[in-house]
């Protein structure tokens, strides 16, 4: 069920091509146009569609059982923070819209840049913990988990 | 046509693979060595690549220690049991100790994590699942990843590790090539953390032709992660497994929504429900430590979603489509065909 181009939607900006993680999304060098060089290895992973700013490219079920008709179509906003899915069936019983977040924040505000963070002490180079640990770990004053603190012991080798 | 010969010298860390695992490295690596020079090396483009390239609509391993739901001991066990004891234990505790902070991270950054309406917890769907509006997931983790590394090589595929002549058995780089030029890229580096994937369709799929690329696991996962680190002598920990999955007739995933919401279960020819068959002859051969139904099965956490098998609500259906088309779009189309033609829908709760 790989992805199609409709040609004369597409205006071969290659936003599709660079975005593809099978790298087969390709410019065809005489029409200009994209187009899906290796139907069989495509994930159907959306990436492409969703990156397409002319609304050029589809995807299809199998040819050996679904007749083209139906559609999925997408609109990604980093801006507003949503995604947004039609799909169509065939015989136009079912209109389905949804509406899902991506974020709830800004888009990538709200990620620190680590190299201005107060550099980790000696201590926190010598220890078992992580960036923001022991805070993150359970979101309170707890400390890590380590086998003494949950009252276990180490039993080495294979064991029945 | 004359290709060029790249070095990028003077790299403190090196990643080479970035998928969600490649990308967390480069951000956590920017954190322990912040003057340091972090470099990320990657078949795709990290934006969308690796195996989150899609989006998940679950986090498959949280604790919830926070919620007073597990703690990493349950992990390990769990852990134990699924693979029949071939589980390194102290690393299976140090992960899931570490889990947790992780996914609060996330959830910082922006992940939409959804909760319990009434206990506040995250939303369960099974003992070690959250669930996630996580069609940006990747992309998420990305900003992070380019927020942290000096540079970012997008579509270069990294072959072979370096090994230092100087020093016996260290690593000092790696050489790759750019998928799409063909210019020859030397890193040369002081460490290299290889986020790089495992392989898919090592074994012949039933699916041929277009429907080759309908696989479980990314159809451009070429094995990196042990082709890399084999070569270079590296000790392979915990790199034993191999997944086969079932999957649905010209469906593919994610298999384990259908047991966790509808509570299937998978039956073999005759008709038997062949896993709960064969524990108890299973259980004799690796012992209860390594093999315990009781607690192998999965904990149901209270989960409204499910009111039946077959019988959902609107909203649940809604809920379900909405989450499953996050992760894998086409598995709510690809009964689109079917369904309007036959009346009904191949998958039920799928349009």
């Amino acid at each position: 069920m790989p992805t199609f181009v409709y040609m004369t939607r597409c205006d071969g900006c290659g936003h599709c091509v660079d975005i593809c993680p099978s790298d087969i999304m390709h410019i065809d060098p005489t029409l200009r146009r994209a187009y899906n060089i290796e139907p069989n290895m495509c994930w159907e992973c959306y990436s492409c569609v969703k990156a397409c700013p002319m609304d050029a490219i589809d995807v299809r079920g199998y040819a050996d059982f679904a007749p083209l008709g139906h559609s999925v179509r997408v609109k990604r906003d980093e801006e507003k923070g949503v995604i947004a899915w039609r799909i169509k069936s065939r015989n136009g019983e079912t209109d389905l819209n949804l509406l899902a977040p991506i974020t709830t924040k800004p888009w990538g505000t709200a990620i620190p840049q680590l190299k201005d963070e107060a550099a980790p002490t000696q201590e926190a180079r010598d220890s078992q913990l992580l960036f923001n640990e022991p805070k993150y770990i359970r979101m309170d004053e707890g400390d890590i988990h380590t086998l003494e603190s949950n009252g276990l012991k180490m039993k080495a080798g294979v064991y029945y | 046509m004359a290709y060029k010969t790249i070095v990028e010298d003077n790299i403190d860390i090196l990643v080479a693979g970035a998928g969600l695992g490649g990308t967390g490295a480069a951000f956590e690596a920017r954190y322990w060595g912040q003057d340091k020079k972090i470099v990320i090396a990657e078949k795709a483009n990290i934006d969308r690549s690796g195996a989150v390239a899609q989006g998940l609509y679950a986090i498959n391993c949280y604790m919830g220690t926070r919620f007073g739901e597990n703690n990493p001991e349950d992990h390990v066990r769990y852990a134990r049991i699924d693979l029949m004891g071939m589980v390194r234990e102290d690393l299976l505790f140090d992960m899931a100790r570490h889990v947790d902070s992780t996914v609060h991270q996330f959830e910082e950054w922006g992940l939409p994590i959804m909760r319990d309406p009434k206990s506040g917890a995250y939303q369960r769907e099974g003992r070690w699942q959250i669930m996630i509006h996580g069609e940006s997931y990747k992309p998420i983790v990305a900003e992070a990843a380019k927020k942290s590394a000096d540079k970012v090589f997008n579509r270069i595929c990294v072959t072979h590790l370096l090994m230092d002549d100087a020093k016996e058995n260290r690593v000092a780089g790696a050489v790759g090539f750019n998928v799409r030029t063909g210019n020859y890229h030397v890193f040369k580096a002081k460490t290299v953390i290889v986020g790089a994937g495992g392989a898919s369709n090592i074994f012949r799929p039933r699916s041929v032709g277009e429907g080759a690329g309908r696989v479980w696991y990314a159809p451009w996962s070429s094995g990196s992660a042990y082709g890399l680190m084999i070569q270079a002598g590296v000790k392979m920990t915990q790199m034993e497994n191999r997944i086969v999955l079932a999957r649905f007739k010209d469906g593919y995933g994610p298999v384990g929504a259908y047991f966790l919401h509808l509570k299937t279960y998978t039956q073999n020819a005759y008709g038997e429900e062949y896993e709960s068959k064969w524990f108890p002859e299973l259980q004799k051969m690796v012992g209860k430590e390594y093999l315990d139904p009781e607690v192998s099965r999965v904990v149901e956490f209270g989960l409204d979603y499910a009111d039946g098998r077959f019988s959902l609500s609107p909203r649940i259906y809604y809920n379900l489509v909405d989450d499953y088309i996050q992760g894998t779009p086409l598995g709510a189309m690809h009964s689109q065909p079917k369904g309007s033609d036959s009346g009904e829908a191949a998958a039920p709760w799928v349009v």
